[in-house]
């Protein structure tokens, strides 16, 4: 699909739609493997991102109560919080988190949804996912649903009423970059809801791949959390994913067999 | 009587609420969300909903995560 010219002023005014709310950045990050609090926030910062994901988890109890926690360091008042089902094998401990996670944050109910079935691969069980889904969003939520690259899935995902699909481009944490884009493509092309690439990314070229394919937006951790300095990819990672949406929106040049000068023929002296 | 709070057994006093045992814990004000015996107690009710023995609870917060 060929977008419309955009001017520039406009292109800065692109904004990701999620759920009926506008976002400026179109990369969203998550908050953990980080060293600690302080990084975690430099790193979101450096990002530019607006929607952080969280993990739900036991409280520490008789930890410090003097210590900051996530909420302090990355206020839910400046950004858009994520909760996540990560760690989650089955339906029921899905919807168990994303409720605990509702609860938490005063009725707040976008989440993501990850449920996984296979603790090498970290892929998605696909049949416990859908079941949980129907769950989750007849309950009210705002489904964000992590899944695999297949293009059937990604359209019932969406036909059910998730607020957005993202699909994986390589197993979670594995940096291997998009496996395969042609799929992605083909996703994307079909898409009646956001579509944002989720797991997999491993740098920069990675996430500007994501947006020149056509996608709505990227979400990622440890890329980022994992670099040698993670500040620094942190910024890398937000140009990256202006520069693939720029071009996305700029319509690439066509793909030859052969080359085509770039220069006249006419009006050589040799 | 016991309680089981985030997998430990702790003794109580009877007629501890939600909202007191928060308190004893130090999590007065920190935003948490509870479950006794696998059911939400919303935050409106952390003052009326009395634990009872054997009660099995779940105080959870937000961390970072991907």
């Amino acid at each position: 699909m060929i977008a419309p010219p955009t001017p520039p002023q406009a292109a800065a005014a692109d904004p990701l739609i999620i759920a009926g709310r506008a976002y400026r950045s179109r990369l969203l990050v998550g908050t953990g493997k980080y060293k600690d609090l302080d990084e975690t926030r430099r790193a979101v910062e450096a990002s530019g991102a607006e929607i952080i994901t969280v993990a739900i988890r036991r409280m520490n109890i008789g930890q410090n109560p003097k210590e900051p926690s996530l909420l302090d360091v990355l206020p839910a008042s400046k950004y858009t919080y994520l909760p996540n089902t990560a760690g989650c094998y089955n339906t029921d401990d899905a919807v168990r988190t994303c409720r605990l996670a509702r609860e938490l944050l005063d009725g707040h109910s976008l989440v993501k949804l990850e449920v996984l079935g296979d603790e090498k691969t970290l892929f998605p069980d696909i049949p416990q996912t859908l079941q949980a889904a129907e769950i989750l969003i007849k309950d009210g939520f705002q489904v964000m649903v992590y899944t695999n690259d297949d293009p059937i899935m990604a359209k019932r995902f969406a036909e059910m009423g998730c607020v957005a699909v993202m699909p994986l481009a390589a197993p979670i944490g594995s940096g291997l970059g998009i496996r395969n884009p042609y799929n992605i493509r083909f996703i994307v092309d079909d898409a009646k809801v956001p579509i944002l690439v989720d797991a997999g990314v491993g740098t920069a070229s990675d996430a500007a791949l994501a947006m020149e394919l056509g996608c709505d937006g990227v979400l990622m951790n440890t890329a980022i959390a994992a670099a040698t300095n993670p500040i620094l990819m942190a910024s890398a990672m937000k140009k990256a994913i202006e520069a693939g949406r720029e071009a996305y929106l700029a319509g690439r040049m066509p793909r030859k067999q052969y080359g085509s000068p770039s220069s006249p023929l006419g009006g050589t002296f040799f | 009587m016991n309680i089981i709070v985030n997998g430990k057994t702790q003794t109580i006093g009877a007629a501890v609420t939600v909202a007191q045992l928060l308190d004893a814990m130090d999590l007065a004000g920190k935003r948490v969300a509870v479950e006794v015996n696998r059911e939400i107690v919303p935050k409106s009710r952390h003052a009326e909903v009395a634990l009872r023995d054997d009660d099995r609870i779940e105080i959870v917060a937000a961390i970072g995560g991907g």
